[in-house]
């Protein structure tokens, strides 16, 4: 028995270890969306091309897609510009974006230089939405299904292999509810 | 060694100097707000919401845009009465349980909220352990020096 309890503290030291190991891969900046599983936050804002268009959560009806948060003040939406372009135009990926924090002229001329990826964009500049879906950095993509509900999200840059690693099962997942 | 007192001086007079301009500048006057109460209970959230951002600051410290968005929302709930429950269940329901300092105890973070226990309890069990048995005495564990014995730890003692 005292023989027994010698080793208490090897296994105790054993256990604490593979418990820290467990830990080190993790990135303590990649937080779960409080918003997973349930619906996008209500909003009424404009379009970025149509200021007198008024937009709901509404558009997130109907079929499932990406809601990407940008701006034109943020190098990494720069960085991940080129395969938003590719998911778009190559794999038909419905996207929306979210114009977050932004100038509309600015945002103009960036989508006219760059090219358009989204279907449509809903200005923010005052961060209202960006701040209810609880964005802390852009760029942050969420999937949204297609009862307008969200199912996930990723902070940083989309890129393709976050898409086939990430984003693409859980997107595929709820693109096939799609009545 | 005088550079080294002043050193020290400094570092024990300084939280009393920022204590003291901490009454009059700082958030008082940036978010003014009609009642002590009120005043403090902004204070108080400020102090116990993390900035999701910066993830070892409060909203109070952090210079991040979302810490800023945050205090402005903060104020803006508790100007309309709002009671700290309130506002941290707001924020956690856009953040996150992750954004508050206190965490609801719950199962998952069960073990958070007793592991200091579970530290103390140990402690106080080994340190049972260890007395109880000491208290037994000379003589199980280390039997007492010979005359002889005795002499000799002296000699070494006195070297």
């Amino acid at each position: 028995m005292k023989r027994a309890l010698m080793f208490l503290p090897v296994l105790l030291a054993v256990a604490f270890g593979i418990f820290l190991y467990a830990g080190l891969g993790k990135d303590p900046q990649e937080l779960e969306s409080a918003l997973i599983g349930k619906p996008v936050p209500a909003f009424q804002l404009g379009a970025l091309r149509e200021p007198d268009r008024t937009l709901t959560p509404e558009i997130f009806q109907g079929r499932a897609a990406l809601l990407n948060v940008w701006g034109t003040w943020c190098p990494a939406c720069r960085d991940e510009h080129d395969d938003l372009m590719w998911l778009a135009e190559e794999e038909g990926i419905p996207i929306i974006g979210l114009n977050y924090k932004d100038n509309r002229n600015a945002a103009l001329r960036w989508l006219e230089d760059l090219g358009d990826p989204y279907q449509l964009n809903v200005f923010d500049p005052q961060g209202t939405l960006g701040f209810d879906l609880g964005v802390y950095g852009a760029p942050e993509t969420y999937i949204i299904d297609p009862q307008g509900i969200v199912r996930y999200r990723h902070v940083g840059v989309v890129n393709p292999q976050v898409w086939e690693e990430k984003l693409a099962p859980v997107f595929r997942q709820y693109q096939e509810e799609q009545p | 060694m005088r550079a080294l007192m002043t050193c020290l001086l400094l570092v024990v007079l300084s939280p009393l100097a920022m204590a003291q301009s901490g009454d009059t500048g700082g958030s008082q006057d940036l978010y003014p707000l009609e009642s002590t109460e009120k005043q403090e209970r902004f204070r108080n959230l400020l102090d116990e919401l993390r900035c999701p951002k910066c993830q070892n600051q409060n909203i109070a410290d952090s210079d991040a845009p979302i810490a800023e968005d945050m205090r402005n929302e903060v104020y803006r709930m508790v100007q309309e009465g709002a009671d700290e429950q309130t506002v941290v269940d707001a924020m956690i329901e856009r953040f996150g349980e992750f954004v508050h300092y206190k965490p609801a105890f719950d199962a998952r973070t069960a073990l958070l909220w007793l592991l200091p226990l579970i530290v103390v309890l140990v402690g106080l069990i080994v340190v049972t352990v260890v007395v109880r048995r000491s208290a037994r005495g000379p003589g199980t564990d280390s039997p007492a020096l010979t005359e002889e014995q005795r002499r000799q730890a002296d000699e070494l003692l006195r070297r």
